[in-house]
């Protein structure tokens, strides 16, 4: 066992350490969340979730295959184009997000067990970086697995490894990267709706209410969402309806930037709204 | 830096709590000085509120707490120095025992190795380094009491807040935790518990903190606080060879209100509202008389006495 000393040695941080404690803490809660919420039984929904596209993108390139016209690289990526707008991002990104993120902070409040960190010398802020770097690296493993996959099956199993010479690779990537900006923006205020709000439900379901119908809005109201500008990133356009307002695509080197610099504005919002927070389970 | 007298006290300065319009804890204001203090008083006195109040879980309405002269709004310094076994019977999921208390210690900022050993030495204070690497979901109630409170000493914290660290456990564990206490207290430690086993408080504090609706109603030292209770004279019995002269003896002093024989004739209780001129008095009889005493046991100088006096209608929640 160490010595008395050593331990107080540990326990005291000077203002030099302070970067490496942090550091050392976010490394603690990551691991900690990661063994809390995504191995075991409790898991075994997400992972059927991020599993989905994958399992429909194989049984649509076994049906594309049995017909007698052989697709074109062109049409392929309007039904990947399709398939990922649809199902992967408004549905698996969303959803996913929605469930892994609004569960770190409402889930311990729930399971009654969110003190434990309050009760440990850690900044909040430190707490809400680390909570949300938790939520980031699984969704970004799982979803990130599930995009490349969905892309892979599709393509191999309908045109074969011949996609992949081409322009395929970059296109598989820029879905890819989407999937991670969806993750870091939606991820961010699932997790502030999670710390807020006592029922999360109903602040998500007007989110997605509002992600659904962007394309009906004003070009100045779509650009108060996320999906506008994931949308603007992919490299395939999709015709938005008969009913859509037509408005430019934000170019990369603004939506990118933007959503970063809104994501880290939710998280310094979150970080001066934990300090003030109580625990008080009895109300929940 | 200059040494504080607040920085080896908890202190309350005017301490209010409203939960909306509901009363937690009002105008409480009160020092804690290092030693075993415990809270007693109904459900609802405010005991919890307390604790949560020190430990910043909860803000204060109005007024200011702090802890050896910090205040857990500064959670990075605060919590190296203090601990708090909440009544919170709930654990984070799918984790050991010994993954629970080492998992927080890294959270602590602590390396692995030297959060092992700190999480096995807690484990071992609470004697449970058998079940360590059982899921705590298995665990009885009794083992869950004991792994939150290895939890909350595995840090080696200064202060320790425990809130009803004795529920659930068995008289043996219940006698270990409380030698441990013990054992803390004399290395210099603050401990704040609350108890609803009022002889149990009795045997292990060194002061006590009433409460009621809110209140504090009674602090201090069991005994200091009975000795200032003058609407309610002391009882006290005294064994001897001749009961009757001692009551006879005993109405010389104004002070004495009550005598009475024990039913074998070999005591005496008596009530009175000086006791330290009571002991005098028994003393020049005891020389004068030849009166040979067995025992003098004061009958309601505990918590109990006290807890029904102050608060009355049954005991302590």
């Amino acid at each position: 066992m160490s010595s008395s000393t050593e331990v107080l040695a540990e326990m005291k941080p000077t203002r030099a350490r302070s970067w490496s404690l942090w550091g050392g803490q976010i490394a603690a809660i990551l691991r900690l969340e990661v063994r809390k919420n995504f191995i075991g039984r409790r898991a075994f929904l997400i992972y059927l979730l991020a599993g989905a596209p994958i399992l429909i993108m194989a049984f649509a390139s076994v049906l594309i295959s049995g017909e007698r016209r052989q697709l074109s690289i062109g049409e392929l990526n309007i039904i990947f184009a399709n398939a990922y707008e649809a199902l992967i991002l408004r549905t698996l990104i969303f959803f996913g997000c929605a469930w892994i993120f609004m569960n770190l902070f409402r889930g311990e409040v729930v399971d009654r067990s969110l003190h434990y960190y309050f009760l440990s010398p850690l900044r909040r802020e430190v707490l809400v970086c680390g909570k949300y770097l938790s939520g980031l690296v699984a969704t970004l493993v799982l979803f990130g697995i599930s995009t490349g996959g969905s892309v892979f099956v599709l393509c191999i199993g309908t045109i074969g490894p011949s996609y992949f010479n081409r322009a395929g690779v970059s296109q598989a990537l820029v879905y890819v990267g989407i999937t991670v900006l969806g993750c870091i923006g939606y991820g961010a205020a699932f997790m502030v709706i999670g710390l807020f709000f006592r029922n999360p439900i109903i602040p998500g379901l007007l989110i997605y209410g509002w992600e659904w119908i962007n394309f009906l809005l004003p070009p100045v109201l779509k650009k108060i969402s996320i999906i506008h500008y994931l949308h603007s990133l992919t490299p395939v356009p999709i015709p938005e309806g008969p009913f859509a307002m037509v408005a430019e695509p934000t170019p990369a080197y603004i939506s990118i930037p933007g959503l970063l610099i809104v994501t880290a504005a939710v998280l310094v919002f979150a970080s001066f709204q934990i300090r003030r927070m109580e625990i008080n389970y009895g109300g929940e | 830096m200059t040494d504080r007298p607040d920085d080896h006290m908890i202190v309350f300065e005017d301490v209010s709590k409203f939960y909306g319009e509901i009363l937690g804890v009002n105008r409480v204001s009160i020092t804690i000085e290092p030693g075993i203090t415990s809270l007693v008083g109904p459900n609802g006195s405010g005991k919890t509120t307390l604790m949560n109040l020190m430990t910043g879980l909860i803000r204060p309405t109005r007024g200011r707490v702090s802890v050896l002269g910090l205040r857990a709004d500064h959670p990075e310094v605060f919590f190296r120095r203090v601990g708090y076994c909440s009544q919170f019977d709930s654990f984070p999921r799918a984790l050991t025992g010994f993954q629970f208390i080492q998992s927080y210690l890294r959270v602590h900022g602590f390396s692995k190795k030297v959060s092992q050993d700190l999480a096995w030495r807690s484990l071992h204070r609470v004697d449970l380094l058998e079940a360590a690497h059982l899921k705590i979901g298995a665990y009885s109630k009794g083992m869950r009491q004991r792994v939150r409170l290895a939890q909350s000493i595995a840090h080696e914290p200064v202060v320790m807040i425990l809130d009803e660290p004795l529920n659930g456990l068995d008289p043996m564990a219940r006698a270990e935790t409380i030698r441990l206490f013990r054992q803390l207290a004399a290395e210099g430690l603050h401990l704040i518990i609350s108890s609803h086993i009022l002889h149990e408080v009795d045997m292990m504090s060194d002061r006590v903190i009433l409460l009621n609706n809110g209140y504090v109603v009674a602090e201090g030292e069991i005994h200091g606080v009975r000795d200032e209770m003058e609407e309610h004279p002391m009882q006290i019995l005294i064994r001897c060879d001749r009961p009757g002269l001692l009551a006879a003896r005993v109405f010389e002093q104004d002070s004495v209100v009550e005598a009475k024989i024990h039913k074998d004739r070999k005591g005496l209780f008596i009530k009175t509202r000086d006791a330290d001129a009571f002991y005098l008095l028994l003393n020049s009889i005891v020389v004068e008389d030849g009166l040979i005493v067995e025992s003098i046991a004061p009958v309601d100088d505990d918590i109990n006495a006290v807890y029904q006096y102050l608060i009355g209608g049954g005991e302590a929640a």
